[in-house]
């Protein structure tokens, strides 16, 4: 799905759109039942949010450990599924430009349990391969030692690529409001990047029900712990809807490699499993709630309730596609699936 | 250790709960005893001190932590102790048993307060001794007036809140977690010394919530009874009812902020509930601690004539007429900048209807000058303690009583 679709600020939304105005115009024109037909499939096609979820049994061979050219494999195919493209560093280039300064918004909350370095570094090496210089890109959360307690080498300075926390910078002095929320942004969100990719883990989470893409952005601000009552909504969907987080946000690369089905945010390795899996969208909505239908599926597997029968369905999906703010969608009739 | 503290330049001046409206930031240098006050502060200081009164004796810095000049790692492990208030669960969880929020914290994680963690299955306070706030004030700012007026009390604070008040003056303090502000290291022991040397007969834990810092607040308080130093809490008492009678159970008095008398307002602007603390205060009534009351009215949100009388009548019924109850002026801060200051006859409707239902002592707050924040005799009556700001410049109340018809007068009135 097209981020002008979700509602959200792009800059490349006017090539974009001129360009699907003049492919739907040359399917149109090439007239015919069957031309008009592939113009329905294209308009539905744009009218669903993609979630691309690519898998690889073998991502860790015959050991514990992610393979670190496996998984960029996986996420070239991931990303070339999102943006139909077929050279994986095109597809980098269409998301990001040389100059720019990209933040990678990781989830260091579950320690090494669910170490995302492997694919922060994947991502990082395609970056740079697109144009963005080593020390342009700045992979962060809330915290520092949360970091190194993660697997993640924090460095700041140099040109290797930035890696800390906001406790290294500090948080905006002033706050920023949107509906429930009021709270002082970390300024590596505000001054330091100009876009953002999220990378998020798959994770349960015992007061959201799942902690995902839209979650993720906790660690983005100085007082989560205010926003975690009922359930965390409507805070999640507020807090997604700030402009600082909205016009920066360019894609969510979430981290299944391995997940949790209960007992989270915190790892625990009976509740955990090796998924060995990327899930990616443009639509950070669309990806929650295909996010929370395979932790649901997987606790049916284990005989647990779902989330809505064990009382903590994450109704902060449907707030954040509602009519107030319209950040993507959780109809399933508006999601394409695409398994790779 | 006191070295430490003195050795500060800044020095951090927030207003006791939301009451009052001054900025929260005063800045003074050590030993010169100059401010730098703007304006509008030093307009507020001489209306409320008069023109001759020198403030600054009033603000002489104990903690820096006006404003962070940086980011800097603060060593967490002395602050770091074992939080009382809590029960274990499975799965590395606990449950916060200390306000009615009952957090239940997964590992690692914190609960609604920001203060304190699950470390793999133990839940400690972080907060121990970590001081983000520290000033002398007089003891009428907190406010208590009926509590040794004219003395004054050594105020400190923690971060952390369990509630997130929209109007919160404090909210940089209040609002974050420690390790967002800068704070000292100060064990009860050298509280207890600071508030003597300084010539202070009471220790205030007040600025932001102490509930989040019951154990160093317990802490502290035995360590100043050990050197005769008394200690008096400002709190919203939201608060389960063990957690209250063993740590306020240490306190010489209680002020709690009475927010407002509808559960929507605690549940919308408050974030907390109403019928706790309504229970704190019929608690601590039971437990004989002395006790004041605060009510900061908020144009259109609380200042209705049926909440006033609401909320007299359950005074009268619960707690007893003699309880004082201060009607505060809000000021347009943190969350709530929309809305204007409290019209003073807001406040003055507000007294005029608690004194109809029959409170002894219903009090005008944060409005400099005012007669209503004088203390009369209940039935003589005459005027027994003249305010003029946050000082008590007359005090004639004699052992006790109204020295003109003799009607015993409740409170704490000599050290």
């Amino acid at each position: 799905m097209c981020r002008w679709m979700m509602g959200a600020t792009c800059s490349s939304s006017r090539r974009d759109f001129l360009k699907k105005c003049l492919t739907g115009a040359a399917v149109l024109g090439a007239g015919g039942g069957a031309g008009l037909l592939a113009a329905a499939e294209q308009r539905e096609a744009f009218a669903k949010s993609r979630v691309v979820i690519a898998r690889d049994a073998m991502l860790r061979g015959a050991g514990t450990t992610v393979d670190s050219r496996r998984i960029l494999s996986l996420l070239d195919r991931a990303l070339q599924a999102i943006f139909d493209r077929d050279n994986p560093i095109e597809t980098w280039k269409k998301l990001v430009r040389p100059g720019e300064t990209v933040g990678l918004k990781v989830n260091a909350l579950g320690g090494p349990g669910f170490c995302s370095n492997p694919l922060v570094e994947a991502i990082c090496e395609r970056l740079q391969q697109a144009g963005i210089k080593a020390n342009d890109i700045v992979v962060w959360d809330r915290d520092s030692d949360e970091l190194e307690r993660a697997g993640f080498h924090v460095s700041m300075g140099g040109n290797r690529v930035q890696c800390y926390g906001t406790d290294r910078v500090d948080y905006e002095q002033e706050l920023v409001t949107r509906g429930s929320v009021g709270s002082r942004l970390s300024k590596i969100l505000t001054q330091r990047c100009n876009l953002l990719i999220n990378v998020p883990v798959l994770k349960d989470h015992d007061g959201a029900g799942v902690t995902i893409a839209l979650k993720n952005m906790y660690g983005v601000i100085h007082n989560p712990n205010k926003y975690h009552p009922n359930g965390c909504n409507p805070y999640i969907a507020d807090l997604n809807m700030l402009p600082e987080i909205r016009s920066k946000m360019r894609l969510t690369i979430c981290d299944a490699t391995t997940a949790a089905y209960e007992g989270g945010p915190g790892y625990k390795p009976q509740y955990s499993w090796k998924n060995n899996a990327l899930i990616v969208s443009q639509d950070p909505v669309a990806l929650d709630y295909t996010g929370w239908q395979i932790i649901d599926r997987k606790r049916a597997e284990n005989g647990l309730k779902t989330l809505e029968g064990d009382g903590r369905a994450p109704h902060y999906i449907a707030t954040a596609a509602d009519r107030q703010h319209r950040l993507g969608t959780n109809d399933p009739g508006k999601i394409a699936v695409v398994e790779v | 250790m006191a070295r430490d503290l003195d050795a500060q330049e800044g020095v951090r001046n927030p207003v006791d709960n939301a009451a009052e409206g001054e900025s929260p930031l005063i800045r003074c240098k050590r030993g010169l005893f100059s401010c730098a006050l703007d304006r509008r502060s030093f307009l507020n200081c001489a209306l409320a001190s008069g023109a001759a009164l020198c403030v600054c004796e009033f603000a002489r810095p104990l903690v820096a932590a006006a404003s962070w000049a940086g980011p800097q790692k603060q060593d967490d492990s002395r602050f770091t102790v074992e939080a009382k208030f809590y029960q274990k669960l499975q799965n590395k969880k606990i449950k916060c048993k200390l306000c009615p929020r009952e957090c239940t914290v997964g590992d690692r994680e914190r609960g609604y307060c920001g203060v304190r963690e699950n470390r793999g299955g133990t839940y400690y306070t972080l907060v121990h001794s970590r001081v983000s706030a520290a000033h002398i004030d007089p003891i009428e700012k907190k406010p208590l007036f009926h509590y040794l007026p004219g003395t004054l009390a050594f105020s400190l604070a923690t971060a952390g809140c369990n509630v997130n008040c929209k109007f919160c003056q404090n909210w940089d303090i209040s609002q974050v977690r420690p390790e967002q502000v800068p704070a000292e290291y100060a064990p009860p022991k050298l509280v207890a010394e600071l508030a003597k040397q300084h010539d202070c007969p009471t220790i205030a834990y007040t600025y932001s919530e102490p509930v989040v810092f019951s154990e160093y607040l317990m802490d502290a308080a035995d360590a100043g009874h050990e050197a005769g130093i008394r200690s008096v809490v400002v709190s919203n008492g939201y608060m389960q009812e063990e957690a209250l009678r063993t740590a306020y159970g240490k306190m010489d008095a209680v002020k709690i902020d009475l927010k407002a008398f509808t559960e929507s307002y605690y549940k919308d602007v408050v974030v907390g509930e109403l019928k706790p603390v309504l229970d704190a205060l019929v608690t601590l009534r039971k437990m004989n601690k002395w006790t004041e009351i605060v009510y900061l009215v908020v144009p259109t949100l609380n200042d209705g004539d049926s909440e006033f009388r609401g909320l007299a009548r359950w005074i009268k019924t619960n707690v007893g007429v003699d309880v004082p109850v201060h009607f505060t002026q809000f000021h347009p801060e943190y969350l709530l900048k929309n809305l204007p200051i409290t019209p003073v006859p807001t406040l003055e409707r507000a007294k005029a209807i608690a004194d109809a239902e029959g409170l002894h002592y219903a009090y005008i707050g944060n409005v400099p000058g005012h007669p209503a924040q004088n203390t009369y005799c209940p039935k003589c009556p005459r005027m027994l303690v003249e305010r003029v700001g946050f000082t008590a410049s007359r005090m004639l109340i004699r052992k006790g009583s109204c020295p003109f018809c003799g009607q015993p007068i409740p409170g704490v009135w000599h050290a």
